[in-house]
């Protein structure tokens, strides 16, 4: 029922849990506070638009390194990576279409203050 | 619940099963703290059908409301005024979609079957699960406790700005409990969800593949992603309304430069598939239902298997089509009409292997067969109709009509004949007590009948302009309404007609033998009712929809298998 | 939290009497219904995933409606995140990334079987946990007492008396800003370099007399009928201010001291998102916190072993996912460029 040894149960493919040696753990922990001074850096060198991008290009390699190493999702079985993947790519399809929404349309957020409730243009769908 | 605790369960004692789940423990913990599937899937039965009837009341009221058009055109409206109508509406709505349909057939019926039919002890966290059946019933609470607060009137969807700043008396209002009583039951449903996924993928027992796996389950399945994949959306939504509420945080709020379309993505992003978490649990129901009535295996396993997913993952992408009059984008509103037209494949897909199965079976017109062929009538009637209304053109007309009204109508309260046929088709097993079986087909068909009536005429009024969740209405559409109502009466007779065989069946039903329809799944090769542990050793897995094996044998009274007669089934 | 509980709950506690003697040489942790510590570990370890992507949607609507927000008005953003003390953002950001090291060292330990070392290493999570709260309470309560807030509450007229350095707590958090904008003068140079710059520029002197415009305007208010419950922020604009709006991102002038700028219409938006999405990843630290010091209460205990360590694996699945979100709030709040 359990097995034998394990601090190597994980050789015969799968036992329970996969252990990550500690000085990988302390190696990615650097490399992840390296990237943390690149991110803050990062803003003082003016790309435009870019530095959006940029930034959110680093927190993604940096969350990327959190999920394959500390929560073991290299070593873990595939499914578990297609559904965190998954929940990533509905999260970006619910953010780009409502996104899309607002790109592609008149803007509906007011810049000043808001108008008089008879020139709201778009009043709020009947719901009555 | 009250009618199947142990002390109302009294005479099943007299039934030959010895031990079962039913008599394996007493007293009110043994159910209250109880971690058995079946027992929670029992007390989630007794719970959904017991707030149907609440909502259904306030159904009823609501026709009878609509009886005579309004004072000013001649009528008297007496029973209550229109601030009373709206809260009426809103209660039926959120009360039927969220506590009743949602968890009805995944939560109450899914958990008693999903670790049978799957030869499983148990679901993958017995303690999630009876964890998910308290949130039920505290949201629910809650979602009720909104009366005190003088009720909500702002429809089922909650639409902002009239949701944070209108509603009902005070800050407070009715709203803020329904709301929060509904963030509740979402966490009840995700916990559903994710136990039965790890349930599936997990506790499958050796042999059973996944294309071995009755078509119910793969229906649970997908609607069990969806639940996972939607169902968080609806929690920050609600959440951010209930901040807008009682914080003033004004992302939706266009006073303060906030976007009330906004609040309808979010809602929608969970609300459209949230049908599909109401109806693919049916079409497994119903996958099960045609072939074993039919006597003849399901026709297009893998289709059906595959396009209950393919469900799933398009109905992700029209939430859109609700928005056409909102003031979306008009690309936007292309693409999403244009999904919503694609997802009628998949679910055509269905009903034609359906009917193929349908096609030289020899039919069983049992009470669960009459609900399953009312269902295809009314989904054929309701998904046609939502082309309709996926259409951007003709929805900018039928839009917030009774149109609408009629179609969800025919989608979603049409899982609820689902609902029935499977309780009808389950009943034996959990009870181990069989029904009047001429009683619950005059039931089925006048259920049949009242709705119908009730709903079939919405459709007329729509397209001719009367306008949904109205209380005064002009005087040419009485005709109209009044058939409406009487359509509901039939309705309410029907239920109360399947109240009684239920009933009569707990007090005085014969005993149920293993297999009574001659089903091939797991479930019906334990006792009925099933013992504690369900198998002891998992049965041999064999096809779910392979009647060949399979006879009647007339000493118990059900069918039994080939060269196993006198076998499991007599063991009781 | 009790969610998050009963997620790890369902295959810690294993000898739970089902009132049903399976006494077939069952490993005590091991469930009725599962055949083995694999089968059992691998359906936790699912489950958990499951759950934690029902997080990642929960907060992927928070990150839905900033993306919209921002799409929309960037001069909001661009203005009201230098409000937000980097340094503080920065050192929370190394705070949790540490304690995320420690759990998942901590989940090392616990498979090697070193109680000890796994509740100090829990103890130290938690300790992260709690620097984390401090460090955001410190952060609120500046905003508090600013006025930074959401919606309704937002209230420019208590950060914007002359250059919006009122009170100790001002003063300290924009002389970080200051420090970090001195530090890189290339960023403002370019920053004003579009077609806009130069209206930018020349307003200067106007915005420090329209950022007092909602102050004074703000009293009579109080008094007129009509604007009585409307908030500060929606009282009546002075005429350059309206007219500076529609500038756009480069019409925010940031260099040098006077790093506020003029101030755009609803900053209350960007408060709202930063305390909507700040206050539900808190809500799940505390959570998480929760989770560690009864990971912790029952490592002590001696639950965990070698083969029995579920629940600190799953315990710190969540907690890293915790640490995910705010590697990405970070950059997306604090270093709005």
């Amino acid at each position: 029922m359990s097995h034998g040894s394990h601090s190597d149960g994980h050789a015969n493919g799968h036992g329970v849990g996969h252990i990550v040696p500690v000085g990988l753990q302390f190696g990615i922990l650097m490399l992840l506070l390296v990237l943390t001074y690149v991110t803050v850096a990062a803003r003082w060198i003016d790309l435009g638009p870019l530095n959006i991008w940029i930034a959110m290009l680093i927190a993604t390699v940096k969350a990327a390194f959190v999920v394959l190493y500390f929560m073991h999702l290299r070593y873990d079985r595939p499914f578990n990576s297609i559904i965190f993947i998954g929940s990533l790519l509905f999260v970006a399809l619910f953010v780009c279409l409502a996104l899309a929404d607002t790109v592609t349309n008149k803007p509906r957020m007011w810049g000043g203050p808001a108008p008089a409730v008879a020139e709201i243009q778009k009043p709020a769908p009947a719901t009555p | 619940m009250s009618s199947l605790n142990p002390a109302a369960a009294g005479p099943l004692v007299g039934a030959p099963a010895a031990d079962n789940y039913l008599t394996h423990s007493r007293g009110f913990w043994s159910w209250a703290a109880t971690l058995d599937h079946k027992r929670i899937g029992v007390m989630y039965l007794a719970g959904i059908f017991t707030m149907f009837l609440v909502g259904g009341l306030f159904a009823v009221l609501l026709r009878s409301v609509l009886l005579t058009p309004d004072a000013a055109a001649g009528g008297v409206k007496t029973i209550v005024d229109a601030n009373m109508y709206n809260r009426f509406f809103t209660l039926h709505g959120a009360v039927m979609v969220f506590i009743v349909i949602i968890p009805g057939i995944p939560a109450a019926l899914g958990n008693f079957v999903l670790p049978l039919m799957l030869g499983a002890k148990d679901v993958a966290f017995p303690r999630l699960n009876l964890c998910s059946f308290y949130l039920w019933l505290i949201g629910t609470a809650m979602a009720l406790a909104s009366l005190y607060w003088g009720g909500v009137d702002t429809g089922w969807t909650f639409y902002t700005p009239y949701s944070t700043k209108v509603g009902s008396s005070g800050a407070f209002g009715g709203v803020v409990p329904v709301v929060a009583g509904a963030f509740v039951l979402g966490f009840s449903s995700i916990f559903t969800g994710l136990n039965f996924i790890v349930t599936i993928h997990k506790l499958r027992p050796p042999g059973m593949t996944w294309f071995r796996m009755p078509l119910f389950l793969w229906g649970t399945y997908a609607t069990a992603v969806i639940q996972v994949l939607a169902t968080p959306v609806l929690g920050i939504t609600l959440l951010l309304l209930l901040a807008e509420r009682l914080l003033g945080i004004g992302f939706f709020d266009s006073e303060l430069g906030g976007d009330p379309v906004l609040f309808q993505h979010f809602f929608w992003f969970y609300s459209h598939p949230a049908v599909y978490i109401m109806i693919l649990p049916a079409m497994g129901v119903m996958s099960e239902l045609i072939s074993v009535f039919s006597h003849k295996h399901i026709f297009g396993y893998k289709f059906i298997a595959f396009s209950s997913v393919a469900i799933a993952i398009l109905g992700f992408l029209v939430w859109g089509h609700h928005m056409f009059t909102s003031g979306q984008s008009e690309l936007l509103g292309v693409i999403f009409s244009a999904i919503t037209f694609s997802i009628a494949i998949p679910s055509a897909v269905k009903m034609f292997n359906w009917l193929t199965t349908l096609y030289k079976g020899s039919i069983d017109f049992k009470a669960p067969m009459c609900y399953a062929l009312s269902f295809m009538w009314i989904f054929g009637i309701g998904g046609l109709t939502g082309l309709f209304l996926g259409m951007m053109g003709l929805d900018q007309h039928l839009h917030d009509t009774y149109f609408v009204v009629a179609h969800f109508h025919y989608v979603m309260a049409g899982t609820i004949f689902v609902f029935f046929g499977a309780i009808h088709y389950w009943w034996p097993k959990m009870t181990g007590r069989m029904y009047d079986e001429g009683a619950a087909v005059l039931a089925s068909l006048l259920m049949f009948i009242g709705f119908n009536m009730t709903f079939f005429i919405q459709f007329l009024m729509g397209t001719r302009g009367m306008p949904r969740r109205y209380y005064a209405y002009r005087p040419e559409f009485q005709f109209h309404h009044i058939v409406s109502t009487m359509g509901s009466y039939v309705m309410l007779a029907a239920v109360l007609l399947l109240i009684y065989v239920l009933i009569k069946s707990l007090r005085s039903g014969r005993p149920a033998p293993a297999n009574p329809w001659g089903a091939g799944s797991m479930e019906w090769q334990c006792a009925s009712p099933p013992p504690h542990d369900n198998f002891k050793t998992p049965p041999p897995v064999v096809d779910a929809y392979d009647y060949e094996s399979l006879e009647w044998d007339e000493r118990v009274g059900g069918y039994v298998h080939r060269g196993r007669r006198g076998g499991p089934a007599a063991t009781h | 939290m009790t969610q998050m509980a009963d997620a790890v709950h369902p295959t810690s506690h294993a000898a739970v009497p089902h009132g049903d003697a399976h006494a077939h040489g069952h490993h005590p942790n091991l469930e009725h219904h599962f055949d083995s510590l694999t089968q059992q570990f691998d359906a936790g370890k699912l489950g958990m995933w499951l759950f934690l992507a029902t997080e990642v949607l929960l907060f992927g609507g928070l990150f839905c409606a900033y993306a919209i927000f921002r799409r929309n008005h960037p001069e909001v953003f661009m203005y009201a995140h230098q409000f937000l003390d980097t340094t503080w953002g920065a050192i929370n950001t190394v705070v949790l990334l540490v304690s995320s090291f420690t759990m998942a060292w901590a989940v090392t330990a616990s498979q090697r079987g070193q109680r000890h070392l796994t509740s100090i290493l829990l103890a130290l999570t938690f300790l992260g946990g709690v620097g984390f709260m401090v460090i955001k309470a410190v952060e609120y309560s500046h905003k508090f007492h600013d006025g930074l807030m959401w919606g309704v509450h937002y209230d420019p007229a208590k950060h914007e008396h002359g250059h919006g350095h009122n009170g100790a707590h001002g003063a300290a958090a924009t002389a970080a800003h200051g420090a970090a904008d001195h530090a890189a003068p290339a960023d403002h140079g370019t920053a004003g370099a579009a077609a806009t710059a130069a209206p930018a520029a020349s307003t200067h002197p106007e915005a420090t007399t329209s950022v007092h415009a909602p102050e004074t305007s703000g009293q009579p208010a109080a008094t007129g009928a009509e604007a009585a419950d409307l908030p500060p922020e929606r009282a009546p604009l002075e005429p350059s201010q309206v007219a500076l709006a529609p500038a756009g991102p480069a019409g925010l002038h940031t260099g040098g001291h006077d790093l506020h700028g003029p101030r755009p219409d609803n900053v209350h938006w960007f408060f709202g998102v930063y305390f909507t999405m700040t206050g539900l990843h808190g809500l799940h630290v505390l959570a998480g916190m929760a989770v560690i010091g009864w990971l912790f209460v029952r490592s002590v205990r001696g639950d965990f072993s070698a083969d029995y360590f579920t629940p600190v694996d799953l315990g710190g699945l969540y907690w890293h996912l915790v640490d995910l979100i705010w590697i990405f709030l970070f950059p997306l709040l604090y270093l709005i460029h």
